[in-house]
């Protein structure tokens, strides 16, 4: 099976590789997957809670370069998007950026599981009642 | 000078010797006869070529000529042993035993096996791959027809201890089978010393050509017969029936052959190769050797990087270099190596495997440069990954709740 050459860039030189302090009240860390999987990735975002506005997006990601590539995406469209913006990122867009096969589609799904769960745990120490997502039917 | 892309997924299949190309060329030519030919010189030549082969293979193994069923490959060879033992041997029993790190081709047949009404024993192996040779004696019944047991793991190169196991077999009146695709030509192997009594392999995992492989079946002490699965012109002493690949075979012969004089040459080089690799990885932290490390391929190494996955690592030099690994993920399967997990390790041990094969050809700067690329890509993947930060952090990761999926 062949890459698509954006799934490679992003492999090759991932965006936004880092952690964020996830005891600040303003970072919200999302851990998604599992290592029996394959895959775990960890999404975090910075919001200044004032504007609503995520002001830094950082991943780790174990996994495929399909898993890499989506993390890292994931974290560059998050730069710069409100909370509720971020919210609507939706797994398919990522495989159509990436050109990601069937087989990878799971990849996307758990880069928007992680965006989702970061935003929830921003929330959840910002007194906002957690969002319950329906639950994401691929795996 | 070094030449990319290298090559060391030899356990998948060998590159050709180029002298074996050489020694078939002429049966597809000129010497293009139907062995079975009997009245005229096109198929006298062709049936000579085989003779001769076969001799060749026989000799590689310690066999004798008419012991060497050729077949298409070691799938079939593993389908005919069997399929053949179980239909030809209903009336002593239905019990077959193997163990759960054997190759497709034989953990499937068995499954057809059960299907038809047998009794399949799947053997679990020790951490380090091996059969326990005392619950092998053990779950030996009156019904037992056949132990079959791989020579050499084709994952982790784990070779067993067959000369044990057959000594097992004969106390008990029971055949071995043994699947030695990955040992033939790379290890010595002695049908009579191994006390081996059906034997499958293939050319084309020992520089020979994709499409034909043997059944060894013994003639004596015992005499042992299989039931033919492909029903025909009754080839190969009825049973294996088709045309014969005559080129094919010609160049299994000579695979062997060269096999043969250079296994020795070849294993002292090529150890010492691997040893190098396995010896530069393990310098990397959190890097774990797979199966037994005192009774293996001399080619082989299987590696896992902990908290790195397998496909991901692979594609950090796969434009380069060219391997496998265990993970699910370069697979069709969501599973990772069942070999793997048999031995004990975790799934996230399994993801993070790669497998290396040298071959006759690797050369020592294929090795440097790999050394090198495996290196860099697992420190870079490390500092990508959650699972090593926390790690490093000291969180125990089974501690934590995973999202299942």
């Amino acid at each position: 099976m062949a890459y698509s050459e954006k799934v490679i860039d992003h492999y090759q030189n991932p965006k936004n590789v880092g952690t964020l302090d996830k005891s600040s009240k303003n970072v919200g860390t999302g851990l998604v997957g599992a290592p029996e999987c394959g895959d775990v990735m960890r999404l975090q975002i910075e919001v200044n809670s004032e504007t609503g506005m995520i002001t830094d997006a950082k991943f780790k990601t174990f996994g495929c370069g399909s898993a890499i590539a989506s993390s890292s995406l994931a974290t560059e469209w998050l730069k710069g998007k409100s909370v509720d913006e971020a919210l609507k990122i939706d797994n398919m867009t990522i495989v159509e950026e990436l050109n990601l096969p069937p087989v990878k589609i799971h990849c996307s799904v758990l880069a928007e599981d992680a965006i989702k769960a970061a935003i929830n745990d921003y929330r959840e120490k910002n007194g906002l009642e957690k969002i319950t997502f329906a639950e994401s039917v691929v795996h | 000078m070094l030449k990319l892309p290298i090559y060391l997924d030899n356990n998948a299949t060998t590159p050709m010797d180029p002298r074996v190309l050489e020694a078939m060329t002429p049966y597809f030519l000129n010497h293009f006869g139907n062995a079975a030919s009997r009245n005229h010189s096109f198929g006298w030549q062709a049936e000579e070529a085989v003779d001769y082969a076969r001799e060749q293979v026989a000799k590689l193994i310690g066999a004798d000529p008419k012991e060497i069923i050729f077949t298409s490959g070691a799938t079939e060879a593993d389908n005919l042993a069997l399929k053949g033992v179980f239909e030809m041997y209903a009336s002593k029993g239905n019990h077959i035993i193997t163990a759960t790190t054997e190759h497709k081709a034989v953990l499937d047949s068995c499954k057809h096996i059960e299907k038809m009404g047998g009794e399949v024993t799947y053997m679990s192996v020790t951490a380090e791959g091996l059969i326990d040779l005392a619950e092998l004696e053990a779950t030996i019944k009156p019904t037992t027809i056949a132990i079959a047991i791989m020579y050499a793991n084709n994952e982790t190169g784990t070779v067993m201890p067959m000369k044990e196991i057959s000594a097992i077999a004969r106390k008990h009146g029971v055949l071995v089978f043994t699947d030695a695709t990955q040992a033939v030509g790379k290890i010595p192997v002695d049908v009579n010393k191994d006390g081996i009594d059906l034997m499958a392999f293939t050319a084309h995992k020992m520089y020979g050509p994709k499409g034909v492989g043997a059944l060894y079946v013994r003639r004596k002490n015992p005499r042992v017969k299989v039931t033919a699965q492909m029903d025909g012109g009754g080839h190969e002493r009825g049973m294996r029936s088709g045309t014969l690949n005559v080129p094919g075979i010609v160049g299994f012969g000579k695979a062997c052959e060269i096999c043969m004089m250079e296994m020795e040459s070849d294993t002292a080089r090529i150890s010492k190769l691997r040893d190098k690799l396995e010896v530069a990885l393990l310098q990397l932290e959190e890097a774990y050797v797979n199966g037994s490390r005192t009774s293996r391929l001399p080619h082989v190494a299987n590696i896992s990087f902990k908290h790195v996955e397998g496909e991901g690592l692979l594609m950090g030099f796969n434009k380069n270099i060219a391997l496998s690994s265990g993970s699910a993920c370069t697979s069709a399967s969501l599973e990772p190596s069942y070999v793997l997990k048999a031995l004990g390790l975790g799934d996230d041990l399994a993801h993070s495997s790669l497998r290396f094969g040298l071959s006759r050809f690797t050369t020592e700067e294929e090795i440097d440069y790999t050394i090198k690329a495996i290196s860099e890509t697992v420190l870079k993947l490390r500092e990508m990954s959650p699972l090593w930060e926390m790690y490093k952090e000291g969180i125990d990761l089974n501690s934590i709740q995973w999202a299942a999926h």
